[in-house]
């Protein structure tokens, strides 16, 4: 190619670019290229954490058959705050939805969630499971547990030596240990929820034990985590329930059992992925609708089933692989409680030396 | 854009230019600047004592092993195919350039799926061996060293490449005159003569590193970055994040500085003249040359191809819809319009150093490149500010003369392309502005005396010139496009998701091996184009 025939398309492209880019979406231009940003009437816009695999079916089915269309964009939690916080009043999201109940604190403490007073919702979920000032609902729950090595240990064995969480730290545990890095969500709000057990220093105590016992660097995956249990490289980690369930849906049989925490004290330590109303909706009463939904016994029951996770409206049914995991003695606090607590778990972490 | 404007000698007009440029990335810096105001100190306290300390360490450890060890690599593997004849060299000449564009955060899950204490290799080891058999860890400083070299050392070997290409044949005749032995002349002609082109190579390999989230995420290996997302994401304070990320832009600048002072210590004129002929190597010495080439392909590219190949049939069948179709259209647009909008602005900047090389100009070239090493979320967030200040202002005039303003500036591609723009301009100035020092002031005055003046001379003389530094720059760009993720993530408008976001969907749900689809798509789409560009770049006329 010649370089000058090289720079004329470069220069025609960039032209281009710029004149799509830079014309107002309801050009024709730019609706060529792109869905326009614009939204009408009948919409809604999702800004999910739940990742679109998990929750592209049940948009599709809603938008198939209520003729509202749910459009959604998927980041992690951070980047979709930081969004909806710079985008202000001009936000197009009118639902945030995230896979931690701190993000949802921090995304309401920030005045970018709505209270909603839907009768509805308030009868579907549990108050353990919402926001006490009604700006976010739990959809699913998900358990972080204690998962063994079924090669490693009878489940009687098991269930004598390990009672809860603080039995992990204890020294006959050293080197048989695997745990997940801690800069995932799931194992702060772990972390957080012990503080609100236990409080800080017998936390702290508690989490040197499991650093002291590790028999392997933390995984950056829970996945990653089971596989090492299954290889031998440890027999006992914690997981959320999920991995394991979808381990099991993929693979059937797996040498790895779920040993619930804290059964005859506070229970297992449970999170949830939950949505709220932005404070900025423009499609405020769609949303809700979409919302309300979702809470519904029948469309919860496959909100959960796409990740195996528990539904949090008590009249839907878990899959059948969740529900042979049990149905454990839930950590009844307030999930909001321990959004709050989170940068407090987080710097105790730092502190000491969970990487 | 008057490229011609730039070619004069006037001093203003270039140093306009340059500012033009300049503006952009000098505006994010400011909105970042503002946005780390009121950072609580509590958590900063925190940071400094707890977090600071151990990934300084690590990030200094990290950069220098990656950035030497890419170097090396591709400064080697550059000359042996441009130096000599061996088996398959015309395949490696252009195949060492694929592993460009493989992610190395999906080179870093192979390596730690395939590798690791449960993965297939061990695990076959501990089979033969007896269960007590412990090899190194993949997951370790070594193991990130060595993953992430081996996906950026194209960046190096492509630059080199083109350096140790067009050094011509007079250059070594001159070297063989004084009696200088091939290696001899390596040492002290060759690479001293491609040195800005290898530098700005492994400038580029330390920039990408040092904003790298996703690879050092998935070896959970601790560094400057994650304390900014920590900072961000588990403090809750975006102003404690981007105070990090202020010092991590300075340190950069600070790096930079000493390096172009380094170079300009130094001059390069090239001598012109066809390309010197390869030796042929036979026997032994060819097999030995042909093995390094061989060894980076198999684990840089065809272990994890076909690890990739193995996941992506598993779910093809299911994962292959339309919807997957126009992802890969779309990442192939922003890929060819961003490179475009960045290879002008490069040009444009390139040109304006060149024609007023004064501290001032170099200075706002510099603070216009530094975009490549902040992370891509902090990016987002500081061209994210500006715009919507921007938008409000339009709002509120709009409102002035009561007119209605549709109040979506965020939401258009414009936004996007310009964040690409920020933050690949280091990646297009690199080649080119290594290019054009080999455009002396006596070709511009020998043309001047043939009459090509203005943008005749540019047309006549430079571009043909500039050929190879071109399509460099716009490969590059395309391809860091092809594969990035925080900003598409951030700032794409409805329907513009990209295979990138693709694969972080599922990545970040752990499902690995269905993210192999989309990620063997990037690769696909995305290189075989630039590679059989390149080869056509090879080729004289």
């Amino acid at each position: 190619m010649s370089a000058r025939r090289a720079l004329t398309v470069l220069a025609t492209v960039a032209t281009a670019a710029l004149l799509v880019g830079c014309s107002r979406p309801d050009t024709p231009a730019a609706a060529a290229a792109a869905t326009p940003p614009a939204v009408a009437a009948g919409e809604v816009v999702v800004y999910t954490a739940r990742k679109y695999q998990l929750v592209e079916d049940l948009f599709a089915e809603y938008s198939k058959a209520t003729g509202t269309q749910v459009r959604a964009v998927t980041d992690d939690a951070g980047p979709l705050i930081q969004r909806l916080r710079t985008e202000g009043a001009d936000t197009p999201a009118d639902l945030l939805i995230t896979v931690d109940a701190g993000d949802l604190w921090y995304a309401a403490d920030q005045g970018l969630l709505a209270p909603l007073e839907s009768r509805s919702l308030m009868a579907s979920i549990p108050a353990n499971l919402r926001d006490p000032s009604n700006r976010w609902y739990g959809l699913a729950v998900r358990a972080r547990t204690i998962a063994y090595s079924t090669t490693a240990y009878t489940p009687e064995a098991f269930a004598a030596a390990v009672k809860g969480y603080a039995d992990l730290a204890a020294p006959a545990w050293k080197g048989k240990l695997c745990l997940r890095s801690s800069k995932h969500v799931y194992n702060r709000s772990l972390v957080a929820a012990l503080i609100a057990r236990y409080g800080e220093p017998k936390t702290e105590e508690i989490v040197r034990g499991w650093i002291a016992n590790l028999a392997t660097e933390p995984f950056s995956s829970d996945t990653l985590l089971l596989q090492a249990i299954v290889a031998g490289q440890c027999s006992v980690g914690i997981v959320n329930h999920y991995y394991l369930g979808r381990m099991i849906a993929e693979k059937g049989a797996v040498p790895i059992a779920i040993r619930w925490p804290d059964q005859d004290g506070a229970g297992v330590h449970v999170n949830i992925s939950g949505a709220g109303l932005t404070a900025h909706a423009k499609h405020r009463d769609a949303a809700v609708k979409l919302l309300e939904w979702l809470a519904t016994p029948a469309v919860q029951a496959r909100f959960a089933a796409a990740n195996q996770e528990y539904p949090a409206n008590p009249e839907a049914q878990p899959t059948d692989i969740v529900r042979d995991f049990g149905a454990p003695l839930q950590d009844p606090i307030a999930v909001a409680e321990v959004g709050k607590l989170q940068p407090t778990a987080a710097k105790l972490m730092d502190r000491i030396g969970w990487r | 854009m008057n490229p011609s404007a730039a070619a004069a000698d006037d001093g203003r007009g270039p140093l306009l230019i340059a500012a033009a440029v300049a503006a952009l990335p000098i505006t994010v810096l400011i909105a970042l600047a503002v946005g780390a105001i009121g950072a609580p100190a509590a958590d900063m306290r925190h940071l400094l004592e707890h977090v600071l300390p151990g990934v300084l360490l690590n990030t200094v450890v990290l950069v220098v092993g990656v950035t030497l060890l890419a170097g090396l690599l591709g400064t080697v593997l550059a000359w042996l195919v441009s130096s000599y004849d061996f088996p398959l060299r015309s395949v490696f000449a252009w195949a060492l350039l694929l592993p460009m564009a493989i992610p190395a955060y999906v080179l870093a899950f192979v390596a730690i799926a395939g590798l690791d204490f449960a993965g297939p290799v061990q695990t076959a080891l501990r089979g033969v061996f007896g269960e007590g058999l412990r090899l190194p860890p993949i997951r370790s400083t070594g193991g990130v060293i060595l993953v992430m070299s081996l996906a950026l050392y194209p960046y190096v070997y492509l630059l080199a490449r083109g350096a140790f290409a067009t050094q011509g044949r007079r250059a070594l005749e001159v070297a063989a005159t004084l009696g200088l032995t091939p290696r001899q002349a390596l040492l002290r002609v060759q690479l001293p003569l491609a040195r800005p082109w290898i530098a700005g190579g492994m400038a580029l390999v330390a920039m990408e590193t040092l904003a790298d989230f996703g690879t050092v995420a998935v070896f959970n290996y601790d560094t400057f970055t994650t304390a900014i997302w920590r900072a961000w994401s588990t403090l809750y304070s975006i102003e404690a994040a981007l105070q990090l990320a202020g010092a991590l832009v300075l340190l950069v600048a600070i790096a930079l500085m000493f390096e172009q002072r380094a170079r300009a210590a130094q001059r390069h004129t090239a001598l012109g003249g066809p390309a010197a002929p390869r030796r042929r190597l036979a026997g032994w010495r060819a097999a030995a040359v042909t093995a390094l080439p061989a060894t980076v392909l198999l684990l840089a590219l065809v272990l994890p191809g076909i690890a990739l190949g193995a996941w992506a049939l598993e779910h093809a069948a299911r994962d292959l819809d339309a919807d997957w179709w126009s992802a890969a259209g779309r990442s192939v647009a922003l890929g060819l319009m961003a490179a475009a909008l960045v290879c002008a602005l490069a040009i444009a900047l390139a040109y304006a150093v060149r024609a007023r090389p004064d501290g001032t100009t170099r200075g706002l070239a510099r603070l216009a490149t530094l975009g490549y090493a902040l992370p891509g979320t902090v990016l987002a967030v500081g061209v994210f500010l500006p715009v919507a200040g921007l938008n409000n202002l339009f709002e509120a005039a709009a409102r002035a003369i009561g007119a209605d303003w549709p109040g979506y500036l965020q939401g258009t591609v414009a936004v996007l392309l310009l964040a690409y723009a920020v933050r690949f301009l280091a990646v297009a100035h690199a080649p080119l502005e290594a290019n054009l020092g080999r455009i002396t002031r006596s070709i511009d005055d020998g043309a001047r005396l043939l009459g090509a003046e203005g943008l005749a001379l540019l047309r006549r003389v430079h571009l043909p010139l500039l050929r190879t530094g071109l399509l460099t720059a716009a490969a590059l760009v395309f391809v860091d496009v092809m594969k990035e993720m925080p900003i598409t993530l951030m700032t794409r408008p409805f329907g513009w998701d990209t295979l990138a976001v693709r694969v972080f969907e599922l990545t970040s749900e752990g499902e690995w091996t269905r993210a192999a689809l989309p990620a063997l798509a990037i690769v696909l789409v995305g290189l075989l184009p630039v590679a059989l560009l390149l080869r056509r770049a090879e080729r004289p006329g």
